[in-house]
């Protein structure tokens, strides 16, 4: 039995014990301790597992359909135990930060979208990997209906839009999957195993066309997922509505399965249509959209939770411009920030939640000088904002730099093209998002406690979540090899996919132009 | 061991207890219960004994209206599961549905399942449509019986009534298809039609004819448009053992006489081969539409698993359409069998945690079901995983039945159907999903006292949440026993 198979199924199992009445707190922190230990051995010894192989290392399939072939098959590269690791230490942080009185439910729902995550990251089987997002989507769903925040009517009409929006995007993604499977299979039977679709579609590939419109049909449906603008609009509600440990584990692990099925699927198999013109400018023009759209729309929020909701959309701008590039830069950068922005986000929204359960209400309006009640609360609130501004030293700024960067490694080969283009516009982006988490931190814990509203710092034992969180993102950003190391030449093959697709065009259009 | 010998005694069993009923009112129910339970119960051991020991025979007398290919016994054995399990159901409903029943009796839903077992069983097994006619009447018109036994309750004579009229009716339009289809081919037998279709001197009007009334007819027992008005309105008015039984018994024979007659009409080089089909991807793509779209609107969960069910029937008529696909290992009918499997643990399974709502004395509105998760995470917990199922989720059996009806269509490119058909799968994720949330609320809603649930009741939600779990993660099981089942053309390429 692979490693990572326990991993998936032990926050599963702990749900359904502690569903059937186990002591929920012991069960469910017990549990995500022990993933969180069972992952970073795995990640400490990720060296000599996957040493003179390429592909997965921890491999383990379990047949479970022979026409069409589906098996329980698990595997980790670099990237899928990065998420991993993401995922162990967010769940770890929510599971904790709930506190004793609320329900069992909450500790279920967490766990389930822990094992949801996992299996989505882990698996190799593109059934699987689609099934177990279902799995984690459906308690965020119920959680945001029946155990949101805000008045009964606003909270079930985000519930009914999240619903609505992600069971679309699910949909055309499995589409979109399914004809991934239909025309990749090749011979007599279809097969799920995303290595044999992978050798498949290196072998005969598709025409460019096809693979564009294919390509963009997965880029609609992981899209979805991701708040890709214009088909975000779900997710700032669903955010601000969500119960905190919901808020934490969707927006900062369950959302990355959408840029990770991108990275894992329609890159590697759709080389030239990803890189096919129309499919990259819609990307770029969408892209900014959640940059520069989203950051106005941020900046105009009044709430912490709102701002922080809009931020995440904001955000994923960047990691969309990593993947748009394709060049092995800025694919690991992307990386590196979803990992950094799962943190930071899952620290934030940690800490929002309890500014609203202490002092009971988010309007920025209303707070103010609660560093001088709250210091350490301050201190861990200024890392989650600045990593999330891009400040050097924390995780996310050397994951944009490298996206920017690998952006322009392509220069000199291709004119200064739309890419680099979008590159100059999107850094705006990082003026707002300083504009925005400033400000909110500036009211927040600056000036006079003027309304009176008053709190202390968190006990000590509720700081370790918050401590754990913070501390990541610090030796992320100051030693961000550490992870950059675990992705060896995972992505180097795609990006290099990418590039001939890149250079196939070009000269195909230079051909023509002749 | 003869099957038929099996068959023989469940009817005759079942004529028994109706006779006692008669001449004997004062046995207990609880008897008449223990002895139609423990008689379905040795059918099955005696059949899967049979069946595990390939020693499976056909008096002579039989062999030319009958034959025991693997989809007849897969049939066969599905037929003796519902109906033990819809015994078992009917006994812990008892007390609740002897309420509406004259004198409060309830000892005929005991026997009378027991006959349509039997007819089930040769339904499955029947070769040529005289028998299948015959077979086919002994279950309706038993189904007469059971759906209006309630008689006090005025719904359940409403859909008494409306079962009758339209089961009638459908019954002549199956006569006439079946004459029609006669006439045209000189044959009742499914291979003497099949061979008939095949050759080109034979009238294509008349046959076009006999299959349209043919597929329509058999489209009632299967509760697929044109004749499915009646699902939401006998559902809702029945007994839930009896809906239970209707939903997934009564299909089930309905299907294995649709996939033997389709197999007929759409024999390689059939001349009304092209018509047919097109006739069954309209059908399938209305029922599907027909069925998940009004779900969408239903406060009653009986009502909704009523429309359910004609999405559900919607989408095997549609697998059946897409007559052989080339890259699947299972045949259209072999499909049709494994989501007939699937459907059954979570129909069941829904429909027994609406009965321990009724013998607690809740009522069937998705409302009643606020605030279950808190009253008993047990059934909650089961009640979501049959939702979830229903819906299609990944994971769950329900996901693979669907998973091979668009691999067939997506194979075949009959996008048209494909479209309804995703279209159906996104709305039933929104009505199963209103329950699910319902389930999971908060706030309890009408009742919030805890519900006492019996042991039998718990093992049995236990088994079957169990059972569609690992139909969804390990259909391979399933699977394997119907693939016997690919005709040898395929397995030649």
């Amino acid at each position: 039995m692979s490693p990572l198979e326990i991993v998936i199924l032990l926050p599963i199992l702990a749900a359904l014990a502690v569903w059937l009445g186990a002591p929920a707190r012991a069960t469910s922190v017990g549990t995500a301790v022990l993933n969180l230990l069972i992952v970073l051995g795995l990640v400490w010894q990720f060296k000599s597992a996957s040493a003179g192989k390429a592909g997965f290392a921890y491999e383990s399939a379990r047949v479970v359909l022979d026409n069409p072939a589906i098996a329980f098959a698990v595997g980790a590269d670099g990237v899928s135990l990065i998420l991993a690791l993401l995922t162990a230490l967010v769940t770890f942080a929510a599971v904790w930060q709930i506190s004793p009185e609320k329900p069992g439910i909450y500790h279920i729902a967490s766990q389930l979208i822990a094992g949801g995550a996992f299996g989505a990251f882990l698996c190799t089987d593109v059934f699987f990997l689609y099934a177990f997002h279902e799995l984690a989507l459906i308690p965020t769903l119920l959680m945001i209906a029946n155990y949101g925040h805000g008045d009964d009517e606003h909270r079930k009409a985000a519930a009914w839009k999240t619903t609505v929006y992600l069971g679309a995007g699910s949909l055309v993604l499995l589409a979109g999957l399914a004809w991934v499977v239909l025309e990749f299979s090749g011979g007599e039977k279809l097969t799920f195993d995303l290595t044999a679709l992978k050798a498949q579609a290196a072998a005969t590939p598709l025409p460019a066309a096809q693979q564009a419109t294919m390509a963009f049909v997965l880029l609609l449906g992981f899209g979805t997922l991701v708040s890709l603008f214009p088909l975000h609009s779900w997710a700032a509600p669903a955010y601000a509505s969500a119960p905190t440990p919901v808020a934490m584990l969707h927006s900062g692990v369950l959302k990355k399965f959408g840029l990770y099925g991108l990275l894992r699927i329609a890159l590697p198999l759709l080389p030239q249509g990803f890189q096919a013109e129309w499919v990259q400018q819609a990307l770029l023009y969408m892209l900014l959209g959640n940059i520069l759209i989203m950051g106005f729309v941020t900046i105009h929020q009044k709430r912490l939770d709102d701002v922080l909701a809009n931020s995440s959309v904001m955000h994923m701008g960047y990691i969309f411009l990593g993947l748009a590039a394709g060049t092995e830069i800025a694919l690991r950068g992307a990386v590196l920030l979803m990992f950094a922005h799962g943190i930071s986000i899952a620290l934030l929204f940690a800490l929002a939640g309890r500014l609203r359960s202490q002092l009971g209400t988010l309007e920025l309006s209303k707070l103010g000088g609660l560093a001088s009640h709250a210091p350490v609360f301050t201190v861990i609130f200024a890392f989650g904002a600045f990593a999330s501004i891009g400040l050097p030293g924390l995780a996310n700024f050397a994951g944009e730099v490298m996206v920017f960067i690998g952006c322009f490694t392509t220069f000199g080969v291709t004119s200064f093209g739309p890419l680099q283009w979008t590159v100059a516009i999107a850094l705006w982006g990082v003026v707002m998002s300083a504009v925005y988490m400033l400000r909110a931190y500036r009211s927040i814990f600056q000036g006079a406690a003027t309304t009176g509203l008053f709190m202390k710092d968190p006990a000590l034992s509720q700081r370790v979540p918050l401590i754990l969180l913070a501390a990541v993102l610090l030796i992320a950003g100051c030693c961000p090899w550490l992870l950059l190391g675990l992705m060896k030449t995972d992505l180097a093959t795609v990006a290099e996919a990418a590039s001939t697709a890149v250079q196939g065009a070009a000269k195909a259009a230079a051909g023509t132009a002749h | 061991m003869s099957v038929f010998t099996i068959e023989a005694f469940l009817a005759i069993l079942g004529l028994v207890l109706l006779m006692l009923e008669a001449f004997a009112p004062d046995i207990s129910r609880r008897t008449i219960a223990a002895v139609s339970i423990a008689g379905a119960a040795l059918a099955l051991v005696l059949f899967l004994t049979v069946v595990s020991s390939d020693t499976a025979s056909l008096p002579g007398f039989l062999r030319p209206w009958m034959a025991l290919d693997s989809l007849a016994m897969f049939y066969k054995g599905l037929a003796l599961v519902i109906t033990l399990i819809v015994l078992w159901l009917t006994h812990e409903c008892a007390p609740y549905v002897s309420k509406y029943t004259v004198d409060g009796r309830v000892t005929e839903l005991f026997s009378i399942p027991l006959i349509v077992c039997s007819g089930m069983m040769w339904m499955a097994a029947a070769q040529d449509l005289v028998t299948v006619f015959v077979a086919l009447e002994l279950v309706t018109v038993s189904f007469y019986v059971l759906v209006a036994f309630a008689r006090k309750s005025s719904l359940a004579l409403e859909a008494g009534v409306k079962y009758l009229i339209l089961g009638a009716l459908s019954t002549g339009v199956l006569i006439f298809g079946i004459a029609w289809t006669y006439g045209a081919t000189g044959s009742l037998s499914y291979e003497g039609i099949s061979k008939a279709l095949a050759l080109s001197s034979t009238a294509k009007a008349p046959a076009l004819l006999g299959a349209a009334f043919l597929l329509a007819g058999l489209c009632f027992k299967v509760a697929a448009a044109p004749f499915q008005s009646w699902v939401p309105d006998v559902y809702q008015g029945a007994p839930i053992p009896v809906t239970t039984f209707l939903s997934v018994g009564s299909k089930a024979a309905g299907f294995v006489v649709l996939t033997r007659v389709v197999d007929a009409f759409l024999v390689e080089g059939s001349i009304i081969g092209s018509e047919v089909k097109a006739l069954l991807l309209i059908l399938g793509a209305l029922t599907v539409l027909l069925g998940s779209l009004p779900a969408m609107f239903q406060q009653s969960v009986k009502r909704l698993l009523g429309y359910s069910s004609i999405s559900h029937a919607g989408y095997l008529v549609l697998a059946l359409a897409c007559h052989d696909s080339i890259r699947s290992e299972l045949s259209s009918g072999g499909i049709v069998a494994f989501y007939l499997g699937t459907y059954l643990p979570m129909t069941v399974l829904a429909f027994l945690v609406l009965a321990i709502l009724r013998v607690n004395g809740g009522g069937e509105d998705i409302r009643d079901f606020r605030g279950l998760g808190k009253r008993s995470p047990l059934l909650a917990l089961a009640m979501t995983i049959a939702l979830a199922s229903l819906a299609g989720l990944p994971l769950t059996a329900g996901f693979m039945g669907k998973l091979f009806v668009f691999i067939s269509l997506a194979d075949q490119a009959y996008w048209g159907a494909l479209v309804c058909a995703a279209i159906g799968a996104a709305a039933g994720f929104y009505y199963y999903f209103r329950a699910i949330v319902a389930i999971h609320s908060s706030d309890s809603g009408l009742a919030s006292q805890p519900l006492t649930v019996n042991t039998a009741s718990k093992a049995g939600a236990i088994v079957l949440s169990v059972a569609i779990i690992v139909l969804g993660v390990y259909p391979k099981p399933l699977q394997k026993i119907l693939v016997k089942d690919a005709p040898v053309a395929v397995k030649a390429h």
